[in-house]
């Protein structure tokens, strides 16, 4: 192989490293880009080389961004005395593209995991604690996964939370979701939707 | 509920064998290593888990070309034909694909209720208790498939838990979430397992059999409290002096006494032992049976070992009163003359290091 094809193969490498990528379609992703150099692949190399050096953990959340401290942190709107405790940056921006919370939050970078070596001090639990003291902080939310390691976070920072005057803290309900069909759920769903039922 | 076909690729001592059947019980025999019980491994393997072996996916794999292995069937419920397709490459856990979707492992048990006895279980009860709760894990399983994410998620749990025991961790809110879902988990693998045992004594009580009846009871150590986040605060200094959890599901223990002779299994005569075994998994069919309306597949491996022919038969008459695909494996043919056409007969061969079907 000549030098060339050597650096667009290396190109391929490095793609087939990003989540959701593979070796075959890194090579599609890179002909692309090469196809649509001027439209695409320059501007795409900028943009990264950007955010590269701009792209850094908002102080107080944990949100990603360009800010020392992020947009949602520095709005006074956003000051609603609710925070909302997500796992990781991806869970935050689904729930900011949902549009309906309005409080702020905060991002844990990861689930309790003693197998992992995740612990309490791994994770932004110290700083959630602060927070709540320092900002008047009113309910915490714990929107957090459904799975064993999830609900031991939820159940780790309720506990830890637990006996402080004024706050509430809640998690996001489980159950039947949204143009769901009862007869595709699983028993785990169904049994947590029918124990989180509702009067009319 | 029944295998219409089953397809085995690289899997074992199997390069390429497909199987078209019907509801028929299936007799397999051939001489020891042909691969008879490589087949019935197979079919185990339409089930969550790891199969009746109890191996590794990476140990599945037919060692000449080890290019991975694939596992298909279909599979006909009343009116609905499921197909399920699993398989596993080199260095890669199992996949599970039921009806060209993939699927967690635990949907298996929705979809194909499942029962087996094999040769290792015949000193199920004079050996450690792990052995005995995994059969009535699998019997819970089979009347209740959510008992497959209880028991995950109290395994999990768990494991957390005895990480921060072996690493002395003192910190009472993470053990304290950790054990709020163990007492959850834990509860619902209890209910299970006594459901289970309830349903399986009166599938024996109400059934003429020649197979003799237990008394079926899950107990725990001796002194063990019951499970509880105080009994786990309580347990955390000696658990954490031992390195692992000592109080829980996972150290409880089946006992059987054959009623008539008021014997525990343990002390019963070889024989005895397996046909209390065999009666178990059939009072169990029956009971899934009386619930699901068909009963489970029954996957019996070298089963007439320690039966006298008068047991045989009766075991064979039992298994096509049930209605079940039961898959049974014996060293020759001889075994399965009482059972002739009312079983699908399949005669396993080696040829030079590849198992084929004789039809």
């Amino acid at each position: 192989m000549s030098d060339g094809s050597d650096r667009i193969q290396a190109l391929i490498d490095l793609m087939a490293r990003l989540p959701g990528l593979g070796p075959r379609s890194a090579r599609r992703a890179v002909l692309h880009l090469i196809k649509k150099r001027g439209a695409l692949m320059r501007p795409l190399a900028q943009a990264m080389l950007d955010v590269a050096d701009d792209a850094r953990e908002c102080l107080v959340c944990g949100n990603v961004g360009t800010d020392e401290i992020c947009a949602i942190c520095r709005s006074d709107k956003r000051a609603t005395g609710e925070i909302c405790v997500v796992e990781d940056v991806a869970d935050l921006w689904a729930m900011e593209r949902a549009g309906v919370f309005r409080g702020r939050y905060h991002v844990l970078g990861g689930t309790l995991s003693a197998l992992d070596a995740v612990g309490p001090d791994e994770l932004r639990i110290p700083r959630l604690e602060s927070r709540i003291a320092e900002d008047g902080i009113t309910e915490v939310i714990l929107a957090l996964g459904a799975t064993v390691d999830g609900q031991t976070t939820a159940h780790y920072i309720s506990d830890r939370l637990a006996g402080r005057e004024g706050l509430s803290v809640t998690s996001l309900a489980q159950g039947v979701p949204v143009g769901g069909e009862l007869d595709y759920l699983d028993d785990g769903t169904i049994g947590a939707a029918l124990r989180a039922r509702r009067a009319l | 509920m029944y295998l219409t076909r089953l397809e085995l690729s690289h899997f074992r001592s199997h390069r390429r064998t497909v199987l078209d059947l019907d509801a028929r019980p299936v007799a397999i025999w051939g001489a020891n290593g042909a691969g008879k019980t490589n087949l019935i491994e197979a079919v185990s393997l339409l089930s969550p888990g790891r199969g009746l072996r109890r191996a590794p996916a990476g140990d599945l794999v037919r060692r000449q070309e080890a290019i991975g292995w694939r596992v298909g069937a279909a599979i006909r419920s009343g009116p609905e034909v499921h197909e399920i397709d699993t398989r596993a490459e080199p260095d890669h856990g199992r996949s599970v694909r039921l009806n060209d979707k993939t699927v967690p492992q635990a949907t298996l048990a929705r979809v194909v209720p499942m029962i087996w006895l094999v040769p290792t279980m015949d000193r199920l009860w004079i050996e450690g208790a792990d052995g005995r709760r995994r059969f009535l894990d699998r019997m819970a399983l089979s009347f209740r498939p959510s008992h497959a994410e209880a028991s995950l998620t109290y395994e999990k749990a768990m494991r957390e838990r005895n990480r921060l025991l072996k690493d002395q961790v003192r910190d009472p809110a993470w053990y304290g979430a950790l054990e709020a879902q163990m007492v959850e988990a834990g509860a619902a693998i209890a209910t299970c397992r006594a459901e289970a045992v309830a349903r399986i004594q009166q599938a024996q009580d109400g059934a003429q059999t020649a197979f003799p009846v237990s008394d079926l009871a899950v107990v725990a150590p001796e002194g063990m409290p019951e499970l509880s986040p105080t009994a786990l605060e309580d347990s955390r200094p000696r658990d954490m002096a031992a390195g692992r959890t000592l109080v829980g599901p996972h150290r409880a223990d089946l006992l059987a006494v054959y009623r008539d002779k008021g014997v525990a299994a343990a002390m019963c005569s070889t024989g005895e032992q397996k046909a209390l075994l065999i009666s178990l998994v059939l009072a169990n069919a029956r009971a899934l049976k009386a619930g699901l309306g068909a009963p489970p597949i029954l996957l019996l491996d070298e089963v007439s070992a320690h039966l006298d022919a008068a047991r045989r038969a009766a075991l064979y008459d039992e298994v096509v009163a049930l209605g079940a695909q039961a898959w049974m494996t014996g060293t020759g043919s001889e075994l399965f003359a009482d059972l002739g056409a009312r079983a699908r007969q399949i005669e396993v061969v080696d040829a030079s290091g590849e198992s084929r079907i004789r039809a």
